[in-house]
């Protein structure tokens, strides 16, 4: 540093030392910051306080602060958790989030397990041959009336003996890194594409408008996730440790649920919430798989939406009790969760 | 399943556990292969068999009719073009400029690629249908938001992709670097940024509609003060399409923003402290240190909105209702409004060609920006 002193305009500008900032630049970081914090807050805000609201309070112009220049009232609460059904959904959208996340981590990480520490090889005639057969017998079942008991037993007939001749001849054979990214790719499709067949399968299966059909679709369309993340979690751990217990004798599936997933268990966390709140606000499956029944808060909020417009304070009090827990989770555990975004992001 | 585990198999597989231990590998990924045949890849085929149909409602059930590619000539050039793609404009002289320059872009990529190292066949045609798929996007892009233009469904989802993602980038991008600097409270700035991600779409959508009402929301006495209370948002399509951005922006922007922390905190410290010592300035020293130590992980967040972007349908449907017109629609809305109108075959193909466009549009991302940003690191 100089020896004479700093003029007012070097200390404004300048900082003090290599780790820290100059007045100036911490005052407009500070700034910029707390804008932004405005922005993310105004919008909670309006929401929690709406919901204290009447239609009086509403309708005469904004009003700001509860207590001083409205009275809060928790007549929309009353009507919408007392005298309303929101329990019901609620407890669908609670039961549907923690059964799929549940499934989809346990599955998912199954397959991610052995995907890091089994090589595997697969012909890629088996591949082809098994999705002609599967395209050959919709064709078969949808425009020629064949019945699909016969032609599925006919297809697997022939997919077996395909197998023991003409596979065995061929070469070519898709590993590991194609199975991975086969499973993650799946994450690409647009839930569209694939929701009006599911939405039939359930509608013959007679399993519309129930937990179950939510929960099986939900966990499906987030294992490509899991998959994604917990590969990277288990090919972090050294492999002595397994190694050291399978020649003890333990089975694979013994080494992975003593020994492997606890090893990760923090990455699991991170991977369960992160899935958790996927499943929590998903929209557009439910809409269509769930009528009544099995109706989930996103899809009661939109209903909402539509038959109750103008009435802000019971909207209001939805959507409060729709994000409060989550914000609460993730606000305590947003280490674990930004751990799973970044470990996805840089492994990719 | 003709699999083949490398660690050694029993010689003799005389109790069921030893077999179940042989096939462990094989057991274990099994049931994620059944759920995604029966969740993805089955109605995948179904959804292709359906593009290709005519589905009727009929007695004690439904017909389903094969009529080949007439429901994606009845979206592309038929009765329902409008609502798809939109309507041309004329193309003036703004257009054909801005058409010429991506053109000319376009090609420079293509002919560098060419020229330099040993273009391979697949390489060659992956990149020939990326270019082709940007040239198609971008014309159709110009020309219905040309004069004249009314641009259709298409339009709508690139434009919330391509500019949602992008200006959620820079935001999140700019938030991270001013909470990456030598700051207090830098944990409670990313606990709250943090909270918007977690708010569920439909949630966001009625909040804004709430924020942004002219005459009983928060922001009313100013939008008062300025005399324009009687313009509603919600009838304009630029201002409704800029309110469903608006929303996405909120939502979305913590998310590039954490990951871009994280990222940042974990640049090489010494070499920051060396290049200040050296009297680099904030501009080089991002420049020259920490975009290249975060390029990969940036270019992978971005590949992981932009496929996430493309199936956007909840806030829409909230916010606007797709509406004005259609103003708002995205392709995921336009497919499920084609399935509430019983025209099953036509949602299926624009569920198809949502596919298509967002498969190309990601693959290509992942190869030609993904890839060459970590081959850099490493």
């Amino acid at each position: 540093m100089s020896a004479e002193p700093r003029s007012l305009a070097r200390r404004l500008f300048e900082p003090a030392s290599i780790d820290s900032q100059a007045p100036v630049a911490r005052v407009v970081t500070y700034a910029l910051l707390f804008l932004w914090a405005l922005v993310v807050v105004i919008p909670l805000y309006w929401v929690l306080i709406t919901s204290f609201k009447g239609p009086g309070e509403v309708d005469n112009g904004p009003f700001y602060l509860p207590f001083v220049d409205f009275a809060p009232s928790l007549q929309a609460w009353d009507f919408m958790l007392v005298q309303n059904y929101t329990l019901r959904p609620y407890m669908n959208s609670v039961v549907v989030a923690v059964a799929s996340t549940l499934l989809a981590v346990l599955i998912g990480s199954l397959a991610a397990y052995a995907l890091v520490r089994i090589r595997f090889q697969v012909k890629l005639a088996a591949v082809a041959i098994f999705l002609i057969l599967l395209t050959a017998i919709i064709v078969a079942v949808a425009t020629f009336g064949v019945r699909w008991e016969i032609a599925i037993v006919v297809a697997a007939a022939l997919f077996i003996i395909a197998l023991f001749t003409l596979v065995g001849r061929t070469q070519l054979a898709v590993g590991n890194n194609d199975i991975e990214f086969w499973i993650i790719s799946n994450r690409i499709m647009p839930p569209i594409v694939a929701v009006l067949p599911i939405y039939v399968m359930f509608q013959q299966m007679r399993l519309l408008d129930t937990q179950v059909a939510l929960i099986a679709t939900y966990t499906a369309i987030n294992l490509p996730i899991v998959v994604w993340l917990t590969r990277d979690f288990f090919a972090g751990i050294p492999l002595d440790l397994e190694e050291s217990a399978q020649i003890d004798g333990a089975s694979k599936f013994r080494v992975f649920f003593t020994i492997a997933l606890p090893l990760v268990r923090s990455g699991l966390v991170a991977t369960f919430l992160l899935v958790l709140i996927l499943a929590w606000n998903e929209y557009l499956l439910a809409l269509f798989l769930s009528n009544v029944d099995a109706q989930t808060m996103p899809v009661l909020v939109s209903a909402q939406n539509t038959t109750r417009g103008p009435q802000w304070w019971n909207m209001s009090v939805l959507i409060t009790v729709m994000i409060a827990p989550v914000i609460v989770i993730s606000s305590i555990l947003q280490k674990h969760i930004a751990r799973g975004l970044l470990v996805g992001a840089v492994k990719g | 399943m003709t699999t083949t585990d490398t660690m050694p198999e029993a010689a003799d597989r005389r109790s069921w556990a030893e077999w179940l231990d042989g096939h462990s590998g094989r057991i274990m990924v099994l049931p994620a292969v059944i759920v995604l045949l029966c969740f993805a890849i089955f109605p995948l085929i179904i959804s292709a068999y359906l593009a290709l149909s005519r589905f009727a409602l009929a007695s004690g059930g439904f017909t389903l009719k094969f009529i080949g590619l007439l429901n994606f000539r009845k979206l592309l050039v038929g009765s329902q073009q409008y609502h798809l793609l939109g309507k041309f404009g004329t193309f003036g002289f703004v257009q054909w400029a801005l058409l010429a320059f991506i053109a000319a872009g376009l090609l420079f990529l293509l002919a560098r690629y060419l020229r330099r190292g040993r273009p391979t066949i697949v390489g060659t045609a992956g990149r020939l249908l990326a270019t082709a798929m940007a040239m198609g996007l971008a014309v159709l892009a110009l020309a219905t938001m040309a004069p004249g233009g009314v641009p259709g469904t298409v339009v709508n989802t690139l434009l919330y992709v391509f500019v949602g993602v992008s200006v959620q980038f820079a935001l999140g991008l700019g938030l991270a670097l001013l909470c990456g600097q030598p700051i207090r409270g830098r944990n409670f700035f990313r606990v709250l940024f943090f909270i918007p991600l977690m708010v569920t779409p439909v949630g966001i959508a009625y909040t804004f509609r709430m924020l942004a009402d002219m005459q009983k929301g928060p922001f009313a006495p100013i939008v008062r003060a300025f005399g324009i209370s009687e313009w509603s948002w919600a009838t304009e399509a630029w201002s409704a399409r800029l309110m469903v951005l608006v929303g996405d922006t909120w939502q979305w922007t913590p998310f590039m923003f954490i990951v871009l922390l994280a990222a940042i905190e974990n640049q090489p410290r010494d070499q920051v402290e060396a290049a200040r010592l050296d009297g680099a300035n904030g501009f080089q020293i991002f420049r020259d240190i920490t975009w290249p130590a975060i390029a990969p992980i940036a270019a992978t967040v971005v590949l992981i909105r932009l496929i996430e972007a493309f199936k956007i349908i909840d806030l829409p449907n909230v916010l606007t209702g797709g509406g004005p017109g259609l103003a708002t629609e995205s392709m995921t809305l336009h497919s499920f409004i084609s399935w509430r109108t019983q025209d099953l075959g036509g949602s299926a193909a624009i569920g198809y060609m949502l596919l298509f466009i967002s498969t190309i549009v990601c693959v290509s991302f992942f190869n030609f920006v993904v890839r060459p940003a970590r081959r850099f690191e490493a």
